[in-house]
């Protein structure tokens, strides 16, 4: 029960990180969703990464918009503010709060009904505004909260628990995310945790609007033969580009990858992204060249996943709108007012 | 033949086409006329098009100060042959006529008992000037050449105004300069004078003239909204405009040429509050303007920002609905959309400004008040006050003013270990103390959303504590009733049973019609709502006065209901008076239906005919 909070004992020799904090102090309260969700996977991916990153809790705002994986930021980092507004519309309230205060990291949790459906639009305009951010859709292909209706991401012809079958193609929310110029494009599985961790982690120090979308299988409602979001299909269809590591400039590099042809991407705030990659000529820097390897390997029934698109330059809204490096929430009267004497001059030209 | 004598007294209506260029020359004839020392209140009256369709422009020249519309005209420039004929039906009798006399128009086309006055403009431009655009644009500045001469006005004031619009663009000064004069010299040569005058006053003093929209943009800046989001609707476009205008001059760091201020053309309505939500959230004075259907759009977003108890601040700069209704015509007819928007149990706070003097100060104050009470704040203004400009009292600014940012609290008082239940009405006044996101490590964070809650914003939905959460939040509306701008109370020269209520754009038109009704011998004590909720003080008017008149600019007497649902007030006493088609409300209007409802009343002592309907035909 969410009311319940998690006791926030833990045992004293529990390793902390660069900022003193423990991994349990990235929790949240106990998660309300059906065992074995995907979604759970995914909260425990965030807490993996924010541990790992020495992210401060409550430098994190957490916004989501309506459905179960909606219910999810109160699953995780519970000293972070969190918001859950209205369905669909997350992408705008987390602009405005990114607006208000650009010192925080902004993390908006969707889901498919939620970004695909009634939010489509607001996706696509976040995604093009290059709101500094990380948005993840943890996608099932179905209404889980309203018990099995089908999303927009649902494939065609599949049968819904009702029996019902979906009409309608399903939207690629990777495929828009491309298109509509996302700077960090990236798709993953909730149960595959160590592609996933170092995906968040990369999207955390990203420039830009970082999308990740997670298949994320529904176990109550979306997880049988056929379904392209289920366990079982995306363990056996999924074709991943590379294997990314992340790395700030002061750490080591821990991860010891196996031989192979590596790239580093170096993004503009000194970030570093280590990509092993498993196919041949695979760019990540090439929007293009990633639109059609999706599109191809989505043809053949492929779940592309990886790192699929990065702008190592990528900029923010906040560079386009030359917004003040000083925290808008934090400017008093005395930065914000012209005053009594500017005033006059005002009225002198009104006359 | 009756001919109407006035000086300083008279109102000129401009019949033009839209997008000939006429707009500048009619705003110079009324700014001169300013210059002169005497007031003129005009307003534009414009189709729902880009071009080629019907405007009016209608300058009152009143040196009492009258702004509001008087209704009736003295004198007509008709430009438009299109609507020639409503035109020429509208001026009163023995007023004037002024036209482009270029072609011959048949006797029928005119009236007896007007003043025809015929210039042939079109013949003089063709004569003049080469390029097709000039000639249309000059021949307007003829005809404020020639109006000019007719009433008498001082040449040198207009070309002041010139030589200030065309600073440093001398050829174009020197070539309008030309067109005024040609036109001056034309009416001195050839044309009868006439019986209006404007003669140099001193009713003007230092007053300004500018139009709602530029002014509750710049009360934004002053009040410190830093995050603007917004989706273009007439009429509300000019307030984000002039808002990054005025940031644009105001508010760019000097040291780094960069804005403390951000705006954003959001894709709709629905995304715009979006932002000013998530701003408001967390901690950024932000406001968003608008009209009636984005309000619509808007009503989900407000209703999340009244439950979870967020500072948002809406312009609603109101037109004639409902729909797209009348899109550039003028209504007071989103108080009830407005006060109760979304769905459940819901109240807001309303203010409503009389003038663009009114716009500033209520916009910084809505600023104030929105972080003060955590909730929703409408600006609700109108067409007739947003986009017309009008002479009203200059800003004024108390450097010594701090903003109200409320109760939030700081990473110090957490510290220093403060209870902290984001929906717990800790002083009272139900309204609770609020953290912005990143304050401190390990306390104050909470998760905030539109499902019901504890007072410490944990998940509940059980039924005393909703009930602890909706009263705490009607506690609040009353503490907001304490905090809104006080109504205005213009007390009757004699004691009265009778009073009238009226708001915002009617403001004007009031104050002259009960000037009238004071000489016909009606005396009205009148209240004027600036806000809502109602303060005490409006009960007790309504508890202190027989009838009350309600005047208001729409169909269905919302502003009746809000009282008579708010303030249970028996609704017999509340008269209806109702202006709705889409022009401002005018003296001879308000005048009239008070003056008939009297004297019906009076004819018949024993009717019980307390809640006669006054409306306009239409």
């Amino acid at each position: 029960m969410t009311y319940l909070a998690k006791p926030r004992l833990h045992h004293p020799a529990l390793q902390t990180n660069k900022v003193g904090y423990t991994r349990r102090d990235y929790e949240g309260k106990v998660s309300t969703l059906c065992a074995g969700c995907g979604h759970d996977s995914i909260s425990a991916a965030i807490i993996q990464a924010c541990w790992e990153l020495d992210i401060e809790p409550h430098r994190v705002a957490k916004l989501s918009g309506i459905g179960c994986s909606s219910k999810t930021p109160d699953y995780f980092l519970g000293a972070s503010h969190g918001f859950n507004t209205v369905h669909g519309r997350m992408p705008s309230v987390l602009t405005g709060a990114n607006l208000a205060n650009r010192d925080l990291l902004y993390l908006g949790v969707s889901g498919d009904g939620d970004s695909a459906s009634i939010g489509l639009g607001q996706f696509a305009h976040a995604m093009r505004r290059g709101v500094n951010m990380v948005y993840i859709v943890e996608n099932n292909g179905v209404y889980g909260l309203t018990k099995g209706q089908f999303s927009a991401t649902a494939d065609r012809g599949s049968k819904s628990k009702k029996g019902a079958i979906n009409r309608d193609s399903p939207v690629d929310l990777i495929g828009m995310a491309l298109q509509l110029g996302a700077t960090y494009v990236a798709r993953s599985f909730s149960g595959d945790k160590a592609q996933l961790v170092p995906l968040i982690k990369g999207a955390i120090g990203h420039g830009g609007a970082a999308f990740i979308d997670v298949i994320s299988p529904c176990v109550a409602f979306n997880n049988h033969a056929g379904s392209t979001k289920s366990y079982d299909y995306v363990r056996e269809h999924n074709e991943a580009v590379n294997r990314i590591d992340f790395i700030t400039p002061r750490s080591e590099i821990t991860t010891d990858y196996a031989p192979g042809e590596v790239v580093e991407v170096l993004q503009h705030d000194g970030l570093m992204l280590r990509l092993r990659k498993l196919h041949e000529g695979y760019d990540p820097t090439d929007r293009l060249a990633a639109m059609n390897h999706v599109q191809m390997h989505q043809a053949r029934g492929e779940v592309v996943t990886g790192l699929l698109y990065v702008d190592p330059d990528a900029s923010d809204l906040h560079a386009a709108l030359n917004t003040s490096a000083t925290p808008l929430n934090t400017l008093g009267r005395g930065d914000l007012c012209p005053g009594a004497q500017a005033l006059a001059g005002l009225n002198a030209a009104l006359r | 033949m009756k001919r109407i004598e006035s000086v300083n007294d008279f109102v000129v209506k401009f019949a033009n086409v839209n997008g000939s260029g006429s707009a500048s020359a009619n705003e110079l004839f009324a700014k001169a006329i300013l210059r002169m020392g005497v007031p003129v209140s005009p307003r534009n009256i414009f189709p729902s098009n880009i071009q080629g369709l019907p405007t009016w422009y209608e300058a009152r020249v009143c040196e009492k100060g009258y702004l509001g519309r008087r209704g009736g005209v003295d004198m007509m420039v008709a430009m438009n042959p299109q609507t020639w004929d409503a035109d020429v039906a509208e001026v009163d009798p023995g007023g004037y006529l002024f036209y482009d006399s270029t072609r011959q128009l048949p006797p029928s086309s005119f009236r007896e008992d007007l003043h025809v006055i015929g210039m042939p403009l079109t013949a003089i431009c063709n004569a003049t000037y080469e390029d097709a655009r000039q000639r249309q644009l000059f021949k307007n500045i003829l005809y404020v050449g020639a109006l000019s001469m007719l009433l008498g006005m001082d040449a040198q004031v207009i070309e002041t105004l010139f030589s200030e619009q065309y600073r440093g663009k001398e050829r174009l000064l020197e070539s309008n300069v030309r067109a005024l004069n040609a036109g001056r010299e034309f009416a001195r040569d050839h044309l009868d004078p006439i019986g209006l005058q404007v003669r140099a006053s001193k009713k003007v003093g230092e007053r300004i003239f500018v139009d709602g929209n530029s002014a509750a943009a710049l009360g934004c800046v002053y009040g410190g909204a830093t995050v603007a989001a917004w989706y273009p609707i007439t009429p509300s476009s000019s307030v984000a405009e002039a808002f990054q205008k005025y940031c644009s001059k105001l508010r760019v760091e000097p040291s780094t040429g960069m804005n403390k201020f951000a705006i954003v053309q959001a894709e709709d309505e629905i995304a715009s509050i979006g932002m000013v939500v998530g701003a408001g959230w967390n901690g950024a004075r932000a406001f968003t303007a608008t009209s009636g259907p984005g309000v619509s759009l808007m009503t989900e977003f407000i209703g999340l920002a009244y439950f979870a108890e967020i500072p948002v601040t809406i312009i609603n700069v109101q037109r004639g609905g409902p729909s797209t209704g009348m899109p550039t015509r003028t209504q007071q007819a989103d108080l009830l959309s407005c006060a109760y928007a979304s769905h459940g149990d819901t109240k807001h706070v309303l203010l409503f400004p009389e003038d663009p003097h009114e716009c500033f100060e209520h916009a910084a104050a809505a600023l104030d008040l929105a972080d003060r009470l955590q909730t929703p704040v409408f600006l609700m203004t109108d067409l007739d006050i947003g986009m017309n400009q009008r002479l009203c009292e200059p800003f004024v600014w108390d450097d010594a003013r701090q903003y109200d940012r409320g109760k939030v609290m700081t990473a110090e008082e957490l510290e220093a270990g403060k209870d902290f239940g984001r929906y717990k009405d800790v002083d009272g006044d139900g309204i609770p103390w609020r953290t912005l996101p990143g304050t401190h490590p390990s306390r104050g964070s909470y998760f905030t959303r539109g499902t019901t809650r504890d007072p410490y914003a944990r998940y509940s939905e059980r039924g005393p504590d909703y009930v602890y959460n909706v009263q705490r939040l009607l506690k609040k509306f009353e503490t907001a009733a304490t905090l809104v701008p006080q109504p205005v109370l213009r007390k009757a020269a004699r004691k009265t049973r009778l009073g009238v209520i009226y708001f915002g754009s009617t403001s004007p038109a009031m104050n002259e019609a009960l000037d009238s009704l004071t000489e016909v011998g009606i005396h009205l004590d009148a209240l004027r709502l600036r806000a809502f909720p109602f303060p005490e003080s409006v009960a007790q008017f309504l508890a202190e006065h027989e009838s009350v008149f309600v005047v208001e600019q729409n169909r269905d007497a919302q502003m009746r209901s809000l009282l008579v649902n708010e303030l249970e007030v028996d609704p017999s006493r509340l008269v209806r008076v109702l202006h709705y088609d889409g022009t401002p409300i005018t003296a001879r209007f308000i005048t009239e239906a008070i003056t008939d409802h009297v004297h019906a009343e009076a004819s018949t002592p024993k009717r019980k005919a307390r809640s006669t309907v006054q409306e306009q035909a239409v």
